[in-house]
């Protein structure tokens, strides 16, 4: 983990309000391991006195890639940045994606820009996987030329049929389930909204598969300190009865595996300050 | 070439090399940003809030980002006296900076008690008072907003402690000079003030609270003028030390409450943004003294003219 003025090499729109932001690293990006974040400075305003995270997209050697959508303040003022600015970054922050299992076939699941999140778990595996992505419209399916270009093979549903089926990504994710032929067990890699990781976890525990989700919470400091992005997991306690604890998002997570989790429904609406790595499709 | 000003300040018996801390609940136990900071050039680190048993905190969302601040009710989540002892002390006494363990507990007898037994552990060099915390139900803020509470439990855990003891001031009181002087009369070395002001935030398409603990705490920029008026009032009120602390971004608002009357500062929701924050501050008080040709911090606590400008 460092502190690092990185340089903007460029800062473009692509479509429907998501933008990609390159940045000169060359200390963070070549430490990113796939689904790891960085804590970004917005540009000062007394508007914004916490960093943003966003996951990393793209890391190489002296560069580093995210990719946003507009959603709030912070991400507003980021919408001023030009080539050439200097935007301050902590990390690689977080626990990423684990490698993927020998002789499992990689299923990667996306909602909208978490696709973002799962790019470098794509890039640095070997075997050639299948990546399921959804959103609410044609707009919000970003990357999957990426993930072609990499031998992948990306299915997609929109929620208006824009592209891809009409429907939610897990409607094309069981369509397919249903007719896997045997061979490879899968191995899940999910990011997106919480009703879609939710829905991935079903699936791996109803069959026993391994899978791993990136979760999203509204973050303060990204160190490990203020214990405000909090996710109850399941421990066992001294006596080996099951019980549960707070994680921290920011440091035992962002990815969890999906056995871990406790899911609760205590009524309250999850913030997050960017939606860093969920899309706007719930 | 000038002298080097001398930044030292003492709190009781504890000497600090400069009068920078970091604020309770936001620089977590220790060693959380010790790969950012060198936390050997801290006046003193002061860790997150300490109860006798650990303490899973509130529900989340705890926190949200609002017009100049942080609304937030962690609730004190912490590892309990064993386990921070156990797992967070022993990387502690690795470095120089004097630690400060913030306590705080439901009952009188739970305060005094944690007092007591962190007396006994080394590497433990002041104890920071919780009677403000304003997210948690019983205890907390209930102590520090009733005059005859914060009485009883100030003098309960001087009693069992020589530790320096630094009571920590809830800004939701009509007179917090008064508090102070409770605390001085009641033995307290020192007293640091502010912690947070209670408020909330409404999701107004849900309606419902953006916190799950409905309320909870703002701090930041936007309390650092009250904040600022409150130091300004607790040193006129009493000799022993004042630490300024609420809304620190730079070295400006640190040498306010230093001008105000306050021995020393604590940066809190700045390590957030800037984790190294601390660091800058020093820097720029020291830079400041140089500038103003003062030899020491100490020559610039409660400089405030209020007479008119001749």
């Amino acid at each position: 983990m460092l502190i690092e003025n990185t340089i903007i090499l460029s800062h473009r729109l692509i479509k429907g309000g998501y933008r990609l932001l390159t940045l000169k690293s060359s200390k963070i990006a070549p430490m990113v391991q796939p689904g790891q974040f960085v804590h970004l400075r917005v540009p000062p305003s007394a508007d914004a006195v916490l960093r943003r995270p966003f996951s990393v997209f793209r890391a190489q050697a002296g560069r580093l890639a995210i990719l946003y959508k507009t959603v709030g303040k912070g991400t507003q003022a980021m919408e001023a940045l030009r080539t050439g600015d200097e935007v301050n970054l902590v990390g690689p922050l977080g626990n990423g994606y684990p490698n993927v299992c020998k002789n499992s076939l990689p299923v990667l699941v996306a909602g909208g820009y978490g696709m973002a999140a799962l790019y470098l778990v794509a890039q640095r595996t070997k075997v050639k996987g299948i990546v399921f992505v959804g959103g609410k419209c044609a707009d919000d399916i970003l990357c999957a030329d990426d993930f072609r270009r990499l031998g992948w093979n990306v299915r997609v549903a929109t929620e208006d049929g824009s592209t891809g089926q009409k429907g939610l990504v897990t409607r094309i994710l069981d369509a397919w389930l249903n007719k896997k032929p045997r061979g490879r067990t899968p191995e899940f890699f999910a990011c997106g909204p919480n009703g879609l990781l939710k829905a991935i976890c079903k699936r791996v525990g109803r069959n026993g598969w391994d899978g791993w989700i990136s979760m999203d919470r509204h973050m303060g400091c990204g160190l490990g300190a203020c214990l405000a992005c909090v996710q109850k997991v399941r421990k066992r306690d001294a006596s080996g009865k099951e019980t549960w604890a707070w994680a921290r998002v920011c440091t035992e997570g962002p990815v969890f595996a999906c056995r871990d989790i406790v899911w609760e429904d205590n009524g309250m609406k999850q913030t997050s300050n960017t939606q860093h790595r969920t899309s706007n499709v719930e | 070439m000038p002298m080097k000003p001398d930044l030292s300040i003492r709190i009781g018996g504890l000497v600090m090399q400069n009068p920078v801390m970091t604020a309770s609940g936001t620089f977590g136990f220790g060693p959380e940003f010790a790969r950012l900071v060198d936390l050997n050039r801290l006046g003193a680190i002061v860790v997150k809030g300490i109860s006798l048993k650990p303490a899973q905190g509130n529900p989340t969302p705890r926190l949200v980002e609002v017009p100049g601040g942080l609304l937030n009710a962690i609730g004190l989540q912490n590892p309990g006296f064993e386990g921070f002892v156990r797992d967070y002390l022993p990387f502690l006494r690795q470095y120089q900076a004097p630690v400060i363990v913030n306590i705080w507990g439901h009952t009188i007898e739970e305060y005094a008690a944690i007092a007591e037994r962190f007396s006994e552990v080394p590497g433990v060099h002041g104890l920071e008072l919780n009677i403000s915390c304003p997210n948690i139900k019983h205890g907390g803020i209930a102590f520090g907003t009733d005059k005859k509470m914060a009485r009883r439990v100030i003098a309960a855990v001087r009693a069992r402690t020589r530790l320096p003891l630094i009571p920590k001031l809830s800004p939701n009181v009509p007179a917090i000079a008064e508090f102070a002087r409770i605390a001085e009369a009641c033995g307290a070395d020192a007293v640091s003030l502010i912690n947070s002001f209670p408020a909330m935030a409404i999701d107004i398409e849900t309606r419902r609270p953006i916190l799950a603990n409905i309320t909870g705490g703002l701090t930041g920029p936007a309390i650092h003028t009250i904040a600022l008026k409150m130091v300004w009032e607790a040193a006129r009120a009493v000799k022993i030390p004042v630490i300024g602390m609420g809304g620190i971004t730079s070295a400006k608002e640190a040498l306010a409450f230093i001008i105000a009357g306050a021995s020393a500062v604590a940066v809190g929701t700045a390590n957030f943004s800037e984790p190294r924050c601390t660091l800058a501050v020093i820097k720029g008080i020291e830079a400041y003294l140089v500038r103003h040709h003062l030899a020491s911090v100490r020559a610039l606590v409660g400089t405030l003219e209020t007479g008119s400008a001749s």
